[in-house]
């Protein structure tokens, strides 16, 4: 028994190890920092200690700001993107020709670079005094005025950036779900159709409930991911998303720490754990809500 | 309902995309199945049946024929259409929902005037339930159900909307041997109350001749052999179908008919009469056999199994084209176990003389 146990904390060592120096260490330092006024890593010296921190991040226009863009985005992107990606996994699962093909076009995004794809939507979207992008010059053609998407009105920005979100997060989700759909036994589909079901009726009481644990997963890490936001935005805005008006938490924590205004790993802190908090709820929701359907 | 199938054929594109010869799974198969039986398709695995139950209900199209119910030709119609009931293998009960949203789920399907009302199709759910005894069970999920009570959900489920035909693909393959045999008095009982033209699929014999009023013996997509069971037992058109119903199965030897002598190896058995010389298959029953010190066949002794009601001989004989026979005797015969011949007398009426190229059956008639 003893020598077992041994043994198994021997196997265990190197994760413990890893996680305990970059994980654990780090959280609970964090967890001290935001409680920690004007915290110096150099001269580690702090004023005091209480929840200055998290008042003045609480109070600060920019982080409530970026609490604001990131909330818009979860809410747009999530449902969105995995409703739309459903729509082209069931379309992927009823075609026969070409539907590798498809796969691999609607996977493309999955293997391309953030910045990269970042670029050619700035391209697409933007618009100088000499030159329009392509989405402008559609809109010209339908008769419209130009927009600027990059460095224009909020609401241009924020279409644009929940586009990219969606398009980027997309291939993960169709993947998923294609294999999802590809894996509810074809007898259900045989006795639905002996019993003369409809389409639709087949797709809301046969499929979405054979493949809801997928969806509950895809909403759940979506949620999560686009809580995090981040490298997205600069990819299209550039590294100011303040002076864009386009920042997100994690954005914030970021410059709190090292952007121009930075230097205040206290302030980053405490945002850093408001954000973690938030992320938390929201899981800890969508995992109650989850239960409850897939036990009704 | 009479179910009438003519010249029903199904060829598949293989499934090889470079080869481009098709593969036939059912092949010319012609029979009609009379109103309110019980019919049993049997056949060897991968022999057509379950594609013939396909066809019957419209998830496959056939390459050639057609298919009638009564006088209707449904040929053309899709499965919702046709009036079918079907059992799948595996039940194919939606797991997400309790057994009566199961059952209710046909009935929800129907549309405008053929819907009954809320009350009417729930009271339709309990009748179906009653029909095949889980009333109580109504409100379990499938996956708190035992194999036997999920297959009699499976099966009110295909009844409620009054199928005028049932189909029951391997209905029992998924039961332990007590319920099986339970389960398919049970079908029987159902069949028998509600009339309604059953077919059913199986690859077990026993099952097959136990409940069907009529059994189809399939091979390769080819019928071999229509007709009420103890008829086809008793009268095989060929070596296949002798082989293939009753346990233990035939035993086949090696066999000539020589001027009106029928012999088994060097053993001369008897004589018979209207039949040319040849080369034969010889088919005996087990219980065909019967113990006689000065019986014709003689056979090496490999040893006695006591089984209660009966016994079985198993010997080795040269001409036998298996390994070792096996006669069943009754427990009230005396077998030396220790001996190390035994000797046969073999029942004319328990066996048949296949033809050794063609394997149909031979006639002859024992002197």
């Amino acid at each position: 028994m003893k020598q077992s146990n041994f043994k198994a904390w021997l196997y265990l060592l190197p994760a413990i190890l890893f996680l305990g120096v970059f994980m654990v260490y780090p959280l609970i330092d964090v967890f001290i920092y935001s409680f920690e006024e004007g915290y110096n890593s150099a001269s580690q010296t702090v004023f005091g200690v209480g929840w200055y921190n998290y008042s003045y991040v609480l109070h600060d226009p920019y982080f409530l700001r970026a609490v604001k863009n990131t909330l818009i985005l979860v809410v747009i992107t999530v449902p969105l993107s995995t409703g739309i990606a459903l729509l082209i996994s069931v379309g992927l699962n009823s075609i026969k020709p070409l539907k590798e093909l498809y796969q691999t076009v609607f996977f493309l995004p999955y293997v391309t670079n953030t910045l990269a794809v970042g670029l050619v939507f700035m391209i697409l979207f933007k618009k100088t005094a000499y030159t329009d992008g392509m989405v402008n010059l559609l809109i010209n053609w339908f008769g419209g005025e130009s927009v600027d998407f990059i460095d224009g009105p909020y609401w241009a920005k924020m279409f644009v950036m929940c586009f990219y979100t969606i398009w980027v997060v997309m291939p993960f989700k169709i993947l998923i779900l294609t294999s999802a759909l590809a894996s509810v036994d074809e007898t259900y589909y045989n006795a639905a159709r002996v019993d003369g079901t409809g389409k639709w009726r087949i797709f809301t009481r046969i499929t979405l409930p054979m493949i809801s644990p997928m969806i509950f997963y895809l909403v759940i890490t979506g949620f999560i991911g686009a809580f995090k936001a981040y490298s997205d935005e600069v990819a299209l805005f550039g590294v100011n998303l303040n002076a864009a008006g386009m920042n997100t938490i994690v954005g914030y924590v970021y410059d709190m720490l090292y952007g121009d205004s930075g230097g205040y790993p206290s302030y980053a802190s405490a945002a850093a754990l408001i954000l973690f908090a938030i992320v938390l709820t929201i899981t800890c929701v969508n995992l109650l809500v989850t239960r409850k359907g897939i036990r009704a | 309902m009479k179910v009438r199938l003519e010249h029903l054929t199904k060829r598949f594109p293989n499934r090889n995309k470079k080869i481009k010869t098709e593969v036939t799974a059912v092949s010319d198969f012609t029979f009609e199945i009379p109103d309110g039986k019980l019919i049993g398709l049997l056949g060897p695995s991968g022999c057509g049946k379950s594609t013939v139950l396909n066809l019957i209900c419209g998830l496959e199209k056939p390459t050639e024929g057609r298919i009638f119910f009564g006088d209707d030709d449904v040929t053309d119609l899709p499965p919702e259409n046709r009036g079918v009931g079907l059992v799948f293998q595996n039940y194919a009960l939606y797991p997400h929902l309790t057994a009566r949203q199961n059952i209710l789920f046909p009935l929800q399907n129907l549309k405008g005037e053929a819907r009954p009302d809320k009350a009417r199709m729930l009271e339709m759910v309990e009748e179906a339930a009653k029909l095949v005894q889980i009333s109580e069970l109504l409100d379990r999920k499938p996956s708190e159900m035992s194999g036997g009570q999920q297959q009699r959900v499976a099966i009110a489920r295909a009844l409620v909307k009054r199928p005028r035909v049932l189909l029951l693909d391997e209905p029992l393959s998924n039961l332990d041997a007590r319920l099986r045999i339970q389960t398919r008095e049970e079908i029987r009982r159902i069949q028998r109350e509600t009339g309604i033209t059953t077919v059913f699929v199986t690859h077990d014999q026993e099952e097959a001749m136990s409940i069907s009023d009529m059994i189809v013996v399939m091979k390769a997509g080819i019928l071999q052999q229509i007709g009420q069971p103890q008829d086809v037992y008793n009268r095989p058109d060929n070596l296949f179908v002798a082989k293939f119903l009753g346990t233990p199965p035939i035993n086949v030897f090696e066999g000539k008919v020589k001027g009106g002598v029928l012999t088994i190896g060097e053993d001369e058995i008897m004589k018979v009469a209207d039949t040319a010389d040849r080369d034969v298959w010889v088919g005996v029953r087990p219980e065909g056999f019967i113990l006689r010190e000065n019986g014709p066949l003689c056979c090496k002794l490999i040893g006695v199994e006591v089984m209660g009601r009966d016994v079985s001989v198993v010997a080795s004989h040269p001409a036998c084209a298996t390994e070792s026979l096996r006669a069943i005797i009754s427990a009230e015969t005396q077998v030396d176990g220790a001996a190390h011949e035994v000797r046969f007398e073999l029942q004319p009426r328990k066996l048949f003389l296949f033809d050794r190229e063609t394997e149909e059956r031979v006639p002859y008639r024992a002197l």
